[in-house]
């Protein structure tokens, strides 16, 4: 079975959530990642979860990008390791240079907690197997600095090569500006790499998995990832 | 010693949300010649040891690209400046 690791920041909020979606809800195995550790155990999946690490400080990411950890997660992921950024993770990945583009503020200057919609845009990567291409989910965000941009090439290139994950949408499934929570570029709710092995996205699925919280759209991510063991 | 004042900002195209809202707050109290506003981050930062400039500007830039600024999005500028210890 799959192991996973959750990365645990100062600042981190999301952590123990995603352990416990992996661990008590999926019943799969998972540690957390320590970001002063300059050695990374056996794992076949890393987390970069949600929350504020390192405060933030200078720009979302920005810090926590060079954290002694950090290195071997880029080395991992060169090997072709699956890691996924979750909010605060999606803006350390685009950081680290893991994935291309930026996150900055949303456009309106409001944090957003709320609800979204979201368009899977491409079902045929490890991370969203489970769903069906064009299929709705619904999970929650929760940002100031949500905001993708990045040059139209990179867009293009983001498009041409399958790239866009997620883009937020309306119930009906249709990506307007209505449905756009914060100003993003093409709705873009989440992206991958070219190799389609490390996804960011600014939502959360682990918020998204257990009925009780509303939704379990998101489990499909995780589900996904063990499905491809 | 050679300190630098470094000023990051949003390079032009990337919709800066906090100018326009502090242009808007001033339209709002009565000014009305404003053509733009532009937002940033300002660093000073005191070199320790004693550099030629050229060193000591080549280390602020690296500094520059490698963390206080984002190149997808931004742009700085640095004033160099020779101070007493």
């Amino acid at each position: 079975m799959l192991k996973f690791g959750v990365v645990v920041f100062p600042g981190s909020n999301c952590d123990h959530d995603a352990y416990h979606v992996l661990r008590y809800v999926l019943g799969a195995r998972v540690e957390y990642i320590w970001h002063k550790d300059s050695t990374l155990r056996l794992f076949d999946v890393i987390v970069l979860p949600g929350g504020f690490a390192y405060g933030d400080y200078l720009r979302a990411g920005a810090v926590a990008r060079f954290a002694p950890i950090m290195p071997e997660i880029i080395r991992f992921a060169a090997k072709g390791g699956k890691v996924i950024g979750i909010c605060n993770g999606f803006q350390i990945l685009l950081e680290a240079g893991l994935l291309p583009g930026a996150l900055i503020p949303n456009d309106h200057m409001r944090f957003r907690c709320q609800e979204v919609y979201l368009k899977v845009a491409n079902n045929a990567t490890d991370f969203t197997r489970i769903y069906e291409t064009d299929q709705i989910i619904k999970m929650p965000i929760a940002h100031y600095c949500g905001q993708y941009f990045a040059e139209d090439q990179i867009l293009q290139q983001l498009q041409d090569q399958d790239r866009i994950a997620f883009q937020y949408c309306d119930l009906q499934g249709e990506i307007n500006a209505a449905a756009n929570p914060n100003g993003s570029q093409l709705n873009i709710a989440g992206i991958l790499n070219a190799e389609k092995n490390v996804l960011g996205m600014m939502p959360h699925p682990e918020r998204a998995a257990e009925s009780v919280l509303g939704s379990v759209d998101g489990l499909g991510i995780f589900k996904s990832l063990l499905g491809s063991d | 010693m050679w300190s630098a004042k470094i000023v990051v900002t949003y390079k032009k195209g990337i919709l800066d949300p906090e100018a326009k809202t502090i242009q808007h707050a001033l339209e709002t109290l009565g000014y009305q010649n404003i053509e733009g506003l532009e937002t940033g981050k300002y660093f000073a930062i005191h070199l320790k040891s004693e550099l030629k400039r050229t060193q000591a500007e080549k280390l602020i830039h690296e500094i520059c690209d490698r963390l206080l600024s984002n190149p997808v999005i931004q742009k700085y500028s640095i004033e160099m400046e020779e101070t007493q210890c």
